[in-house]
């Protein structure tokens, strides 16, 4: 498909967005159009004011100054309903959906009004399943959502605006939860729709995909707008560049010396499904002492029971984990801890630091008993561990004994790091550990890991991020489902031969063959 | 219409915010007064006169403060971990029974020393099992506390009552339900004599003294403000949740029996069912007014001992209702706790 051209017809505009939290310039004087027919990419590290722009469109914040228009006439500030009823759609990155409701109905679900009886399910499944034809989003309007997978939920998202007439959608961070066959379909689902005169904002922070898919990329850093550009006219270099206002050089990480001693096996190895997510199934894996070993694959397939499990949250329901060749007499994260066993966990704000304890005191979260003499804590040696850590790792916050909920993302997950990897850990668990992170904090979350491999450490890397796993790792597993295929060493497998994998086919020819 | 955080509240805010609060109290109260024909300006100084006027009116209120700040301190100690115990009035009467069952005679000829040591002691533990018990049905089965902890109040009412009308019932008493009197050598003695202040607030002080020191010094005071600001990160570091619980709750139930302990060694020397007019309840008034503070407890719970005392003094001159004070003290809170917030929040339309 063709850029449109320059003369479209405006269907959005934001102009002059200014919005302050506190000390914080979140948004500074945003403007942004787009138009009829038209893909654009709004691209920018966490932190860099995506989220509170879409959030002041949307109408949940007000904005300090500036305005909202949708085809010319102005939306009222801080009204939830009145971008939904101007024609704006908005696809979350965690879905809005009921699982215990049929596809239709939550489709249906708020869009009639409460004294009229009845739904008008037949009606409007005839209608989703026209909308389903038309785009290519190939979903069964009586199925329930719980039975679906996370694309079909996406899907179902997708509809959802659609269903409401939407003429403007706006995707955050879409293929965080796809497969790239997953990616590559909902690319083609997007070019259909701009072609029948949608418009669309893609908000993402990976460079590839907003180069595959976007006319026109909006560069945000800061709250400011700091680039603009034709997709056709730029590339991965020049928008990272604008991203972080410095240029970064992709890294390339040099293979590992030599694997060396096994440090952690798992044998078969099954645990109880957690809610939706899956346990794990008959999971066989080796960490050897200088290698990254990483886990790809959607979030939700049993990624989180294995990270549960190598912290020592959970036992195995079924087979054996093995530290050095033995099963641990106590499994327990103090256990996993004593074993060295650095984690760091998926969730930061929930699991990885205690929102309202400073800097120092979630420092010390893993050390503590260290610093205690007599029933006392050395808040002296706590405060000396946090320097250290906040000075190694480039930890920037204006004092430590500030509450950490007011640091950026990329800012407590650097001290989660330092805690981790300051206590010398001979096995390092790092689940997701650049979600969410610019790609300044990334790189330096990468170039941390690596440098404890190349010190001997082995590293369990459990990334859905498919181009880091195989970017960093020495062997990639990939994890559908609660099983984990075999593991392939560097250059032995391509993101497609993953994508089956990932997907589950690949499991059942295994079976098949076997 | 949203709340948002303030990040650097201003020094306005922080002032006028919780003083608006008193005029709000003020206010409600002078309502109140004149609705029962008063002349609010009057009660409202009869009651600052009756709780501070006088050296004697000074060591009431202190009197009275003293088993709030006790149930305080084990209130906010709970809070802290976000172990909400409710529990603290049957504390205090089980702290008293075990004060009265060992100090009415089973230890006699034992050193005054020894016998306030031990009869302390015993106290403690017989609050801190009380709460022992729903802190584990909470940590293993995960029943919620505050509707154990509640019921246990009335349990362990009816189970004293019991045990007045039989086998504690004093003889001498004339048919009344009550127990017999402590030893006089286990009885606390007054801090100068001839007045009726006991030796019991000194020992609230030092325990306030003594939990903030915990609370803000120790290991064990680190492990309760992580399970009580986010028990999940707490567990994934590896604090010991449950046992952590288990030790607040050993605390904080020690530390409302001490209440007990206290009003029968220092103040009325034997047990009855009048020991507490809800002493346990008002202590959680007194935590949330402190902000859960240990130091706070003893500002909060003098401040509100005050005002019962000045409100009973205030009401015998007067002619209004002393009922004045529960109101004085529930609009005290309420205003409070909402001023508080806005010094954090504001309200936002977007």
């Amino acid at each position: 498909m063709t850029a449109p051209a320059g003369g479209a017809r405006e269907v959005l505009r934001l102009q002059g967005i200014t919005r302050r939290f506190g000390p914080v310039l979140a948004n500074d004087g945003i403007d942004l159009v787009l138009r009829e027919g038209e893909i654009v990419a709004l691209l920018g590290e966490n932190g860099a004011g995506k989220t509170t722009l879409m959030n002041i469109l949307f109408g949940h914040y007000a904005a300090d100054a500036g305005t909202v228009s949708v085809c010319g006439r102005p939306l009222p500030p801080g009204r939830p309903g009145a971008a939904l009823a101007a024609g704006v759609g908005m696809v979350h990155q965690h879905f809005t959906l009921a699982d215990n409701l049929t596809v239709a109905e939550n489709i249906v679900l708020g869009t009639r009004p409460l004294w009229r009886p009845g739904l008008g399910l037949a009606q409007a499944s005839v209608r989703i399943s026209a909308l389903a034809r038309d785009f290519g989003l190939a979903v069964e309007p009586t199925a329930r959502v719980g039975s679906l997978t996370v694309g079909e939920r996406q899907r179902v998202e997708i509809l959802k605006a659609l269903f409401r007439d939407a003429r403007i959608l706006i995707l955050d961070e879409p293929t965080a939860v796809l497969t790239p066959q997953e990616s590559e379909a909902l690319f083609a689902t997007l070019k259909r729709m701009v072609a029948r005169g949608l418009s669309i904002i893609f908000i993402s922070h990976k460079l590839k995909e907003v180069l595959a898919v976007a006319d026109r990329v909006v560069v945000l850093r800061q709250g400011r707008v700091v680039g603009e550009a034709q997709a056709a006219g730029t590339d991965r270099g020049r928008l990272a560049e604008l991203m972080v206002g410095a240029a970064i050089r992709e890294a390339r990480v040099a293979p590992a010396a030599a694997a060396g001693a096994e440090l952690l096996r798992l044998e078969g190895v099954a645990t109880a499904p957690a809610g939706a997510a899956p346990g794990l199934r008959g999971v066989d894996l080796v960490l050897q002492a200088g290698t990254i070993t990483a886990i790809a694959g959607v979030s939700g397939n049993g990624q989180a029971a294995l990270a549960a499990l190598v912290a020592g949250l959970v036992l195995p329901t079924a087979g054996r984990l093995l530290v050095d060749g033995t099963v641990p007499a106590r499994w327990a994260p103090r256990a996993a801890l004593a074993a060295g066993i650095g984690r760091i966990p998926e969730d930061r704000h929930r699991e990885g630091a205690i929102a309202d304890f400073d800097l120092v005191e979630n420092a010390i979260l893993e050390r503590y008993s260290v610093l205690t003499r007599a029933g006392l804590l050395s808040w002296k040696g706590a405060r000396d561990w946090a320097a250290r850590i906040i000075a190694a790792y480039d930890v920037r916050t204006p004092s430590a004994d500030l509450p950490i909920r007011l640091l950026s993302g990329g800012n407590m997950q650097k001290l989660i790091l330092g805690r981790v990897l300051e206590a010398g850990p001979r096995i390092i668990l790092a689940n997701q550990p650049t979600r969410g992170l610019d790609v300044g904090a990334t790189a330096f979350v990468h170039g941390r890991l690596v440098a404890a491999r190349d010190a001997g450490a082995a590293v369990l890397l459990i990334s859905e991020d498919l181009d880091e796993a195989l970017g960093l790792a020495d062997r990639v597993h990939v994890m559908a489902r609660g099983r984990l295929s075999p593991g392939f060493g560097r250059g032995q497998a391509s993101a497609a031969d993953l994508g089956l994998w990932m997907s589950g086919e690949a499991f059942a020819e295994e079976a098949h063959a076997a | 219409m949203r709340l948002e955080p303030i990040a650097t509240p201003s020094v306005a805010r922080l002032v006028g915010l919780p003083a608006a609060a008193i005029g709000a109290t003020l206010a409600v109260g002078a309502g109140l007064v004149l609705a029962a024909g008063g002349a609010p300006l009057a009660v409202f100084g009869l009651i600052i006169e009756g709780a501070a006027g006088s050296r004697f009116a000074l060591l009431e209120t202190l009197n009275r403060a003293t088993p709030l700040i006790f149930t305080g301190l084990a209130v906010a100690v709970a809070f802290r971990a976000r172990l909400w115990n409710i529990g603290a009035e049957a504390q205090l009467y089980l702290g008293a029974l075990a004060a009265v069952v060992l100090g009415t005679g089973a230890l006699a000829g034992w050193p005054a020393a020894a016998l306030t040591v031990v009869l302390a002691a015993a106290a403690m533990a017989a609050g801190a099992l009380a709460l022992l018990f729903p802190a584990l049905l909470k940590t293993r089965l995960g029943v919620d506390e505050v509707v154990t902890t509640l019921l246990l109040n009335f349990v362990v009412l009816l189970f004293v009552s019991m045990l007045l009308e039989g086998p504690l019932k004093d003889p001498r008493a004339m048919g009344w339900p009550q127990s017999a009197r402590l030893l006089p050598e286990a009885r606390l003695p007054r801090i100068v004599e001839g007045l009726r202040l006991h030796w019991g607030f000194a020992l609230a002080l030092i325990a306030a003294v003594l939990v903030w020191l915990v609370q803000t010094r120790t290991t064990f005071g680190y492990e309760m403000r992580a399970v009580g600001l986010n028990s999940r990160a707490a567990a994934y570091a590896g604090i010991p949740v449950g046992r952590v619980i288990a030790k607040t709750a050993l605390l904080s139930g020690g530390l409302a029996a001490l209440a007990g302990y206290s009003e029968v060694a220092g103040l009325r020397g034997n047990l009855t069912l009048a020991l507490s007019p809800g002493f346990g309840y008002t202590g959680i008034i007194v935590a949330m007014l402190a902000l859960l503070n240990p130091l706070g407890v003893v500002a909060a719970a003098i401040f509100v001992a005050g005002i019962f005392v000045g409100a009973d003094s205030m009401s015998r001159a007067a002619g209004v209702p002393s009922y004045i004070a529960d109101i004085l003290l529930a609009t005290a809170l309420l205003a409070m706790v909402l001023a508080l917030m806005f010094t954090r929040f504001r309200l936002s339309r977007g």
